[in-house]
């Protein structure tokens, strides 16, 4: 990042919620550097950023959608790394019908699912052998975090033309997507000022190219929308035209919001996914071993996700040990099976209807933290138990005793059947382990003392939660306990505390040779015989030799500045991915200025200041022979060697379930009609018509006016997530004390809100009050002829801790990015009335009156598809299944 | 204490002999003042750990005297933050000593009013019980058409992106044997 | 090589210690002169040197008051805040792009006007009752900005056509560590000592919180905690500094805005930082406190600001409040001999 010469920040405040990190971009700066910042509010980023742009919430692909048409209407790409390394020159199936001819849908939308039937998004020839199908059910299972590490699958085989002049190749159809995505309309949609945006679409390419490259910086101020995932592709679309993909200086920057949520989906613990990014097998799709495996790798594609049949019985060697043999499918038979959308929200509508039994809370405040805290209480004070880990005593342990729903009389302690469990936790010094950060880093914490008490890590807990219950089936014949039963649960112990070795567990997961015991070095070791038994193959290295490489703390002044000594990154000790693409396709560096990792000719490999991300003695001039599949069918210039086709994606033919281009949806609650296209919000966007849920009216709805401001919220430098880690310490707490809501003196005025005086806020789901601060931070904007006023709060405060206050997730519904199942909880429609909101049963009351004035029926959503818009029936006739 | 060193440490001798007459700096010096040090100079040991806040991954240094944590700041030999710190992860030392910290296993009944004391032991155990018994009353083995399950429905599990990779391995490992699927982590929000 | 550090020549006038503070007051062989300079133009306003400083030195908590101007919670360097990041909200171009605003349809800035008239739409203040917005009243709140009194605030008055031009100034600010301090001038216990390293620090075994010093500090920073009487402020880390660390703000300060130093080295940094900003188009940089013919002797710790001080809620010209008193010294000088001779006489006879 401080070899960038332009850095855009958008979607992140980063000098607030990542200032350490930040101390890289002001190191760019300092060497000249410029950097822009597009935020809805001027923050303490914006205060240090060369140039500010104020812009709707809601309306980024808009705006970079326009980069992009500035960029390929002044032919201002990277053009020999866009005909190498992308899928520009590729030629498109003749089905495909753009949103651009379809009033925003694409071709292929099935009303009946709101979703899309793939195939005619597919590369010509392709049209019917990518497996792409129906996307309904991997909507339902969260499909595209598969993804995370990998692209989506494609054929190898695909008619080029390397002019870029075919109208169907991927160049000129971006071309034509993008082409109404003028300065004109980012100043209708985003409601900023042409001059402004020109200034940044200037910028940016002009600090890209050969000699010169360019970072993109976004956080969770893109992803929890309902079109997340493509604010990200529509970044990743300009990175990869400039030619700022896997080089110094460039690349698409993620930066995750806590220690180790980059191991928490490495390491998932997420419904959908097993580690190292292999998917939960799905009831009807994956009936036994083969059939899962080979979704997997798809049979003859490239890249190395060829081995992932050696990863997955790995996998499961490493879960159940003696017990899993090539002649079992390696206890494939033992893994629970999807059915559909088992998400967490999914999770909460049902313990409201009293599906849950039991919940496990680890070190995660819902009750304050996730959308819709109403809901999430509701849920908790349904179940037949609890079981709460935390450092404090956070508001979902207490939601039966002090919560929101209790003061209204929805909870009535004597009458809430949940069980509570709290156990206190063990903090970070008092246990020791490993973090991924968010650039991939393995970094070991030592342990500094013992937990006081009864405090215990999570190691401690299921490590002997899993003893116990194995003790308690000892002799059980029944089937289901098979799979506890057979488990490898015999981690070393020590200490008083019987604390389970961490280090024996990361071995695990490394993962070993079960005949010699010794420990893999790389996943390319991974065999499907049973001889290796590996817990996360993407993270086999950081115990090669038996030494842990995650605790490696050779100082940073003594290396340079890659720091390969550091811990460890996966994969491979790799420290920037795809960074073959640093070399021009010779293998030669792009630029003196830019050099990175090349060819060295002489000594025939790959060499440069990082682990080359490629086979490091596949000459640049390799091609691979016919019929080869795997690592061998990559190209000595396919940078991309986790895409099936060994390219960036311009253009995603499968994998992205909303459209094969980034496309501008309104939000799911927005006070402005879309003024690109005939459908207002993202079709596909995932919809839970359950009672307790309910979305303002938007455009063109009736009643929109009823909630006539924009709200956004995020985070604090000050503050932790829901707080449990910050309300609770006294330095932290006083530096902000109190709930807040940032206006702007116009909105001020207009609503009648003072200084410092108390405002409460109003949605189709809870009013909250807070603290009024006016300040020029935030202005209105003018968009499509109307003024928008929009308003930021916090999202930190809850009723426990030092200080207090309501909870800004209370505001939000439950609507859904498609892709990856993330909530949309950076934007929605709000009003806003002076002085402090009612109590007791008067809060709901308020609610419902607004509802009543919005036209809001519980549980009836507003049409998938805007009405008016018409839907071609879908090319393929798929099998349809969407949630059983 | 003899005359002598009474007299020579006396500060108005010292202003009066030395090389501060005025008594503003070494003459004012008090012994506590001399003798001062940086109480990370004394610890016993030093653990080098990592930031638990935001995902940089900032490295720490965790000063431990009298198996008691004495302070928490940035390692300078981390390449990712050359030992710095923001705010929150500078409260580090506040965060793991805090006196609000729960450190007793805490339990409240169905229908209970306030919170109770419970044994960890049989907090455990009482959690191990609950755990079999909403598998047994949910176990799912087959779907309408006979294809296997392997599942419970019935437990559910939201984790914070605070835990270890080895925990999270266990957490999956164990939850995943137990056919329980809802599992569930911050990264999805 | 860089040029040599520039070193200016001691008032000749001043028989109060200056340049080398440390030595004229008895140390032998002292070290360097040891200091803080304070960049506020790459300042992200996080407060970790607030939080930092707290959790070394063990500053109690100053208290969990919305204070309302703009982020700035702790209000002011007190007993319990030895670091305090000061917030400023300008109408004013930041000195680089396009206008942060320009082309929104802004009205008036935030401020007495603005707060006034939306004060004036309010008839209720609440559905239900509770606090009344802001006491004072948000509009005299707003004028008290930093405690400057003045018909509005600082630097953000005077802007008629809208507000397109924004700009936000941080700064951390601190105990200045005066070369001519007369916190330490006006004690009389010696628990305010200059040390080996030329800053001023308050000795907590001896202070006895008779608070003659606060009065003195021309900064207004030296202050007396309420439950034990006693002065407190920043002893830029006396203990970690002894020890060869780095004070616990500077070592935190995650864009190192704060940076330590031997006072020579971080004027000839400072200035050449200032050079060029001004180059980069911010002609309103400028250092603050670095000038040892300023009132007080020049500061320990100095600052680059982005505007003039007021705005900081700097004084513009501080004074030593003792300046007159080389002549009291002499005088005092004579007595205190005999009162000492009297009390060694005193100390010796009990002996007997």
């Amino acid at each position: 990042m401080a070899n960038a010469d332009v850095i855009v920040i958008q979607g992140s405040n980063m000098a607030e919620a990542h200032p350490v990190g930040f101390q890289w971009v002001m190191e760019a700066k300092r060497r000249g550097a410029k950097v822009f910042h597009v935020d809805p509010r001027f923050t303490r980023t914006s205060a240090v950023a060369d140039a500010y742009l104020p812009i709707r919430a809601g309306t980024d692909i808009a705006l970079l959608g326009a980069v992009v048409n500035h960029i390929l209407s002044n032919e201002l790409d990277f053009r020999e790394y866009v005909l190498a390394y992308t899928n520009a020159a590729t030629i498109v199936s003749d089905d495909f019908v753009d949103a651009e001819d379809a009033d925003g849908l694409f071709s292929g939308f099935d009303p009946a699912t709101a979703s899309y039937v793939q195939d005619s998004w597919q590369y010509a020839g392709h049209e019917r052998d990518s497996g792409s199908g129906h996307t309904a059910r991997e909507r339902e299972t969260a499909a595209g975090l598969r993804h995370e590490s990998h692209g989506a699958p494609v054929s190898r085989q695909v008619q080029r033309d390397d002019t870029l002049q075919h109208p169907r190749c991927v160049y000129q159809i971006l071309k034509r997507h993008f082409a109404r995505y003028t300065p004109e309309m980012v100043e209708r949609v985003c409601g900023i000022p042409r001059e402004k945006f020109l200034e940044l679409a200037r910028a940016w390419t002009e600090n890209s190219g050969r000699e010169r490259t360019g970072c993109l910086i976004y956080s969770v101020g893109w992803t929890q929308h309902t079109v997340g995932v493509q604010y990200i592709r529509t970044g990743a679309i300009i990175q990869l035209l400039l030619g700022n993909v896997g080089r110094p200086g460039g690349g698409v920057m993620a930066l995750r919001g806590h220690a180790s949520i980059q191991g928490s989906t490495d390491i998932p613990t997420l419904f959908n996914l097993l580690p190292g990014y292999l998917p939960m097998p799905h009831h009807a799709q994956h009936p036994d071993f083969d059939a899962w495996v080979d979704s997997i790798r798809h049979p003859g594609q490239k890249g190395f996700w060829g081995g992932a049949r050696a990863y997955a019985a790995s996998l499961l060697k490493a879960y159940w040990g003696d017990a899993a043999t090539p002649e079992n499918d390696f206890g494939y038979g033992h893994l629970p099976r999807l059915t559909g959308d088992h998400g967490t929200y999914q999770q909460v509508l049902n313990m409201i209807d009293g599906k849950v039994k039991g919940y496990f809370l680890l070190g995660q405040n819902p009750a304050v933290g996730s959308a819709h805290g109403r809901a999430q209480r509701l849920g908790m004070a349904n179940l037949d138990w609890l079981v709460v880990r935390d450092l404090f005593m956070i508001e979902s342990a207490t939601f039966w005793q002090r919560g929101p729903e209790v003061a209204t009389g929805e909870i009535v302690p004597e009458q809430c059947a949940t069980e509570v469990f709290f156990l206190p936790a063990a903090s970070h010094v008092e246990k020791e382990g490993t973090f991924t950060q968010t650039q991939r880093l393995l970094q070991w914490r030592e342990k500094a003392v013992d937990p006081p008490g009864d405090a215990r890590s999570e190691l401690w807990f299921f490590y002997h939660l899993g003893r116990r219950i194995r003790e308690k089936l000892a002799g059980s014949t029944l089937p289901r306990d098979r799979a506890l039963l057979d488990l490898t649960w015999d981690y070393p112990t020590h200490g008083r505390l019987a604390e389970p070795d961490a280090e024996a567990v990361l071995r695990e997961i490394n993962g070993y040779d079960t005949v010699s015991g010794r420990p893999l070095s790389t996943f390319t070791q991974a065999r499907d015989d049973g001889t290796t038994a590996i817990g996360c193959w993407i993270y086999t290295g950081v115990y090669a030799d038996g030494v842990n490489q995650a605790a490696r703390r050779r100082p940073g002044h003594e290396q340079d500045w890659v720091a390969a000594e550091w811990g460890w990154a996966w994969p491979a000790n790799r420290r920037m991915l795809y960074n073959r693409a640093s070399a021009d396709p010779q293998g030669r560096p792009w630029s003196e200025r830019k050099r990175y990792v090349w060819w060295d000719a002489d000594a025939g490999r790959w060499t440069g200041r990082d682990v080359p991300d490629f086979e490091v003695t596949k000459p640049p001039s390799y091609r691979p022979p016919e019929g080869a599949t795997g690592p061998a069918a990559l190209a000595g210039d396919d940078p991309f060697i986790m895409q099936s086709d060994g390219k960036g994606w311009l253009y995603a033919p499968s994998g992205v379930l909303d459209g094969p281009l980034p496309t501008h949806y309104e939000p799911a609650e927005s006070p402005v009609r879309n003024p690109l296209y005939g459908q207002q919000a993202n079709p596909t966007r995932k919809r839970y018509d359950h009672p307790v849920n309910s979305t303002n009216p938007s455009p063109p709805q009736q009643h929109d006016e009823v909630f006539p401001y924009v709200f956004t919220v995020s985070r604090l430098t000050e503050h932790h997530t829901a707080g449990g880690m910050s309300r609770t310490v006294a330095p932290l707490a006083e530096l902000q004390p109190e709930m807040f809501v940032e206006v702007s003196p116009e909105l001020a005025t207009l609503a009648g809100l003072t200084h410092l005086g108390w405002a409460h806020l109003i949605t189709a789901r809870a009013a909250i009050e807070a603290r009024v601060l006016v300040t020029d931070r935030l202005a209105p904007l003018t968009v499509d002829g109307r003024v928008i006023q929009q308003l930021w709060l916090p999202y930190h405060f809850g009723f426990e801790g030092l200080v207090t206050g309501d909870s800004a997730n209370d505001l939000f519904g439950i609507t859904l990015d498609p892709n990856v199942l993330i909530q949309e909880s950076k934007i929605g429609t709000c009003d806003v009335r002076p002085g402090r909101r009612p109590t007791g049963a008067a809060l709901r009351e308020l609610v419902q009156d607004y509802r009543t004035r919005a036209g809001i029926v519980p549980g009836v959503l507003p049409p998938a598809v805007t009405p008016g818009v018409p839907v071609e029936p879908p090319g393929s006739t798929g099998d349809g299944e969407g949630n059983p | 204490m003899g005359l002598r060193d009474r007299l020579l440490g006396w500060p108005v001798y010292r202003q009066l002999t030395g090389t501060d007459p005025l008594g503003r700096g070494a003459a004012a010096c008090s012994n506590r003042s001399a003798e001062l040090t940086a109480r990370t100079e004394g610890a016993d040991r030093v653990a080098r750990s990592v930031c638990p806040y935001c995902a940089v991954g900032c490295g720490q240094r965790v000063f431990v005297t009298d198996d008691q944590v004495t302070q928490i700041e940035g390692d300078p030999d981390s390449p990712i933050s050359r030992g710095r710190l923001c705010p929150k992860g500078a409260a580090s030392r506040s965060l793991v000593t805090s006196p609000l910290r729960q450190t007793t296993v805490r339990y409240r009944r169905p229908y209970g009013t306030e919170w109770e004391d419970l044994d960890l032991d049989t907090a455990l155990d009482m959690i191990a019980d609950r755990v079999l018994a909403a598998r047994a009353e949910t176990w799912e083995d087959v779907d309408a058409e006979g294809r296997p399950l392997n599942r419970t429905l019935g437990i559910a599990s939201l984790g914070g992106a605070t835990l270890d990779n080895e925990e999270n391995y266990l957490i999956k490992k164990l939850f995943t044997a137990m056919g329980a699927l809802q599992i569930e982590n911050q990264a999805r929000i | 090589m860089v040029d040599p550090p520039h070193r200016p020549a001691v008032p000749p006038q001043s028989s109060l210690p200056a340049a080398d503070p440390a030595t004229a007051a008895g140390w032998v062989d002292a070290p360097p002169r040891m200091g803080f300079f304070t960049d506020t133009s790459v300042c992200i306003g996080c407060k970790a040197c607030e939080v930092a400083c707290k959790e070394w030195n063990g500053v109690p908590t100053a208290g969990l008051d919305l204070l309302g101007m703009s982020y700035d919670n702790t209000g002011a360097l007190t007993a319990n805040s030895w670091r305090h990041v000061a917030f400023v909200e300008q109408p004013r171009p930041a000195g680089h792009g396009t206008a942060s605003f320009a082309g929104n349809p802004t009205g008036d800035p935030a401020g007495p006007a603005s707060a006034a008239r939306s004060a004036g739409t309010v008839t209720q203040p609440g559905t239900e009752p509770g606090l009344l917005p802001g006491e004072p009243p948000a509009a005299a709140r707003m004028t008290e900005f930093l405690g400057m009194p003045a018909a509005g605030p600082p630097g953000r008055t005077g802007s008629a056509e809208g507000r397109s031009d924004f700009r936000w100034l941080m700064m951390s600010d601190v105990c200045k560590h005066c070369t001519r301090a007369g916190c330490l001038d006006v004690c009389p216990t010696g628990a305010l000592f200059r040390t080996e390293f030329g800053t001023v620090v308050v000795q907590e075994d001896i202070c006895n919180g008779c608070g003659y010093c606060v009065s003195a500090c021309p900064y207004g920073v030296i202050d007396r905690r309420v439950d034990d009487g006693r002065v407190w402020k920043c002893t830029l880390c006396y203990d970690r500094i002894g020890a060869g660390l780095t004070p616990a703000c500077a070592q935190a300060c995650p864009t190192e805005s704060i940076q330590y130093g031997p006072l020579d080295e971080l004027r000839e940094r400072a200035a050449a930082r200032v050079a060029t900003l001004r180059e980069r188009g911010e002609t309103q940089a400028r250092l603050y406190g670095h000038d040892p013919d300023d009132g007080v002797g020049g500061d320990g710790a100095f600052f680059l600001l982005l505007d003039e001080p007021e705005v900081y809620g700097l004084p513009p010209d501080p004074q030593v409040t003792t300046r007159d008193l080389p002549a009291m010294w002499r005088r005092a000088g004579l007595a205190a001999l005999a009162m000492t001779a009297a009390a060694v006489g005193a100390f010796l006879g009990g002996r007997r």
